[in-house]
């Protein structure tokens, strides 16, 4: 009991900074964005009055967050699965013996360096519908291409951005999926072998079990990056094209210049913290749904 | 003899088939590279743009110059070096309360630390733009660099491998006199650095690659990070100029792209210290 007070004094001068850090610019906005989220304020911020917490439910419900909700989820579903697939075959394809192999990692990995703004200006770039590679070269197949572009058509903006991110997100999935492979005991494929197990056999009884907890880390990390696009959206349509709102995102509605709650903190302040709620459930409902069937290993 | 010949055939065919697929991937990188080292016509002289032929700097000359890259550059550089220093030392600090002193509430403030990690950015920028702003640090280097000195990711990084620290060495060193500050600069983060290396790669592209909290801070072209100021070079009017966003993102990507190669083990290690240990 003497020693902890004894370290308390060192413990709290080393704490300092960090908890004086995320007090500030994490627990205090979250808790004044909870405050805010069922408060209507003018525009000013000053004048705010209390509208009860069911103001939640009525930002939930309102169309424009609703809307906003669908494109979100919409993302994901494009990205998420797509992106978790091609990372695994990714890794599998590098994952041998071979030599130059690691010029071929890192080709694989290269993607994770790009931030957004990189990323989203690339391929802002090719899908060009005048003069972009892409829209030259492949417009016998995909006319809408050159007319009026994939961004510019409100049926194929979103998966537009879809394959910016899943490009995007393709170096640190690989990473992940390759870790994971490495760290699958050798013997284990040699039993199988052994067994009579031929490679498509090994590939599903062994390595996909084995990589359960990557699979299951990077979904997480892959459904809250879909859910948190912003960069992506303020780079390439804005949330449109033009006046739809075929790409407005949560965090577009809440944050995108033109916004239609740009200026109104009380609704701004109830949706970040529906995209919080939103991102924790889904994490907590793909770490249930894995749930036994996610292998640790010993 | 002939079980040699299947081999062989197999290992030719993985080669192509992992040839095709670096192709796909590096597409995009490749494309854009090449129209950057072309001039205007040039480079939208498609298929022609993906020879590597009548390459120039003009287009990156130019880009650098009407986009003010080299400032931006500095901008980010100046930035991304601060937040990284900030956040080493922060993690250092708090890690060491975690991992070597006991104090009444430690594990309950872990608890706490543990919760900010959810707490994504996209749902504290509300607010914190408006502390940026009450406390005039709209347009300003303080404003970038603050908000991201204090990571709980670090925190938590550096607290597992003090951990894996024999204690021994603490009390080893605490016989001796040695205080818990030259404790943690002379043996705890020496034996750490391979984790450090990590941490601050890591925070280091993350603050670089930053988009959003930088976009709703700053509207001036001083305080402007290069990720930011690449949206200027886009020109959706002016045909004319559009190669000129092909030099900004070359510009923009190449000093990351040079950290991927050289410091690759390190990345891999902060990616996957969350992942696959579980």
């Amino acid at each position: 009991m003497k020693r902890k007070l004894r370290d308390l004094p060192p413990a709290l001068l080393m704490l300092v900074p960090s908890l004086a850090l995320l007090g500030v610019w994490t627990i205090y906005p979250l808790a004044r964005a909870i405050d805010y989220g069922h408060k209507r304020c003018d525009s000013t911020f000053r004048n705010c009055t209390d509208a009860g917490w069911d103001r939640y439910s009525q930002v939930f419900q309102s169309k424009q967050f609703q809307d906003a909700l669908m494109v979100s989820l919409k993302l994901a579903v494009m990205t998420v699965p797509i992106g978790l697939v091609l990372g695994i075959g990714l890794a599998v394809l590098a994952d041998k013996h071979l030599k130059g192999i690691g010029i071929f990692r890192t080709i694989f990995s290269s993607t994770v360096a790009t931030g957004v703004a990189v990323a989203s200006l690339v391929w802002f770039v090719l899908l060009q519908p005048q003069i972009g590679v892409l829209a030259d070269l492949l417009s016998d197949w995909f006319p809408k291409l050159k007319n009026p572009g994939l961004l510019n058509d409100p049926d194929t903006a979103l998966p537009a951005v879809a394959l910016s991110s899943i490009w995007a997100s393709l170096g640190f999935t690989f990473i992940i999926m390759m870790a994971g492979l490495q760290s699958v005991p050798r013997d284990l494929y040699e039993s199988a072998y052994v067994d009579g197990a031929g490679s498509f056999r090994r590939f599903t009884n062994v390595t996909l079990p084995m990589l359960t907890p990557s699979i299951l880390f990077v979904t997480v990390v892959l459904t809250t990056r879909a859910l948190q696009s912003y960069g992506e959206i303020a780079l390439l349509t804005q949330g449109g094209p033009q006046s739809t709102k075929a790409t407005t995102t949560i965090p577009y509605l809440i944050y995108g210049n033109n916004s239609v709650i740009h200026n109104d903190i009380g609704t701004k302040s109830a949706a970040a913290v529906l995209l919080f709620l939103l991102c924790l459930v889904f994490a907590a409902l793909q770490f249930r749904g894995f749930g036994k069937r996610v292998h640790y290993g010993n | 003899m002939a079980t040699d010949t299947v081999r062989g055939a197999r290992k030719v065919g993985r080669y192509a088939l992992l040839v095709v697929v670096a192709a796909v991937v590096l597409f995009p990188i490749y494309a854009v590279v090449l129209q950057a080292l072309k001039s205007g016509p040039d480079a939208f002289d498609h298929p022609r743009s993906l020879l590597p032929v009548d390459l120039t700097f003009d287009t990156i000359r130019s880009a650098w110059t009407d986009g003010n890259l080299g400032h931006l550059l500095l901008n980010s550089l100046f930035v991304s070096g601060m937040v990284t220093i900030g956040v080493i030392i922060t993690s250092l600090l708090a890690a060491y309360a975690f991992a070597f002193l006991e104090f009444p509430g430690r594990q309950a403030l872990f608890a706490i630390f543990l919760a900010t990690m959810l707490v994504p950015v996209e749902v504290t920028v509300v607010i914190n733009q408006r502390t940026a702003n009450w406390l005039g640090w709209d347009n300003s280097y303080q404003g970038l660099i603050v908000p991201s000195l204090a990571t709980t990711f670090g925190v938590f990084l550096v607290r597992q491998v003090f951990l894996q620290l024999p204690k021994e060495l603490r009390e080893a060193a605490a016989l001796d006199g040695v205080g818990h500050m030259r404790f943690l600069y002379e043996v705890a983060a020496p034996l750490s650095r391979p984790t450090l290396g990590a941490l601050g790669l890591f925070t280091f592209l993350g603050t670089w690659n930053a988009y959003l909290w930088p976009s709703q801070i700053i509207t001036d072209n001083d305080h402007q990070t290069i990720q930011l100021g690449l949206n200027k070079l886009k020109t959706p009017n002016d045909i004319s100029k559009f190669n000129l966003l092909t030099g900004g993102l070359v510009v923009a990507a190449l000093p990351i792209f040079i950290m991927l190669v050289v410091f690759q083990r390190q990345l891999v290690r902060g990616l996957t210290a969350g992942a696959v240990k579980g």
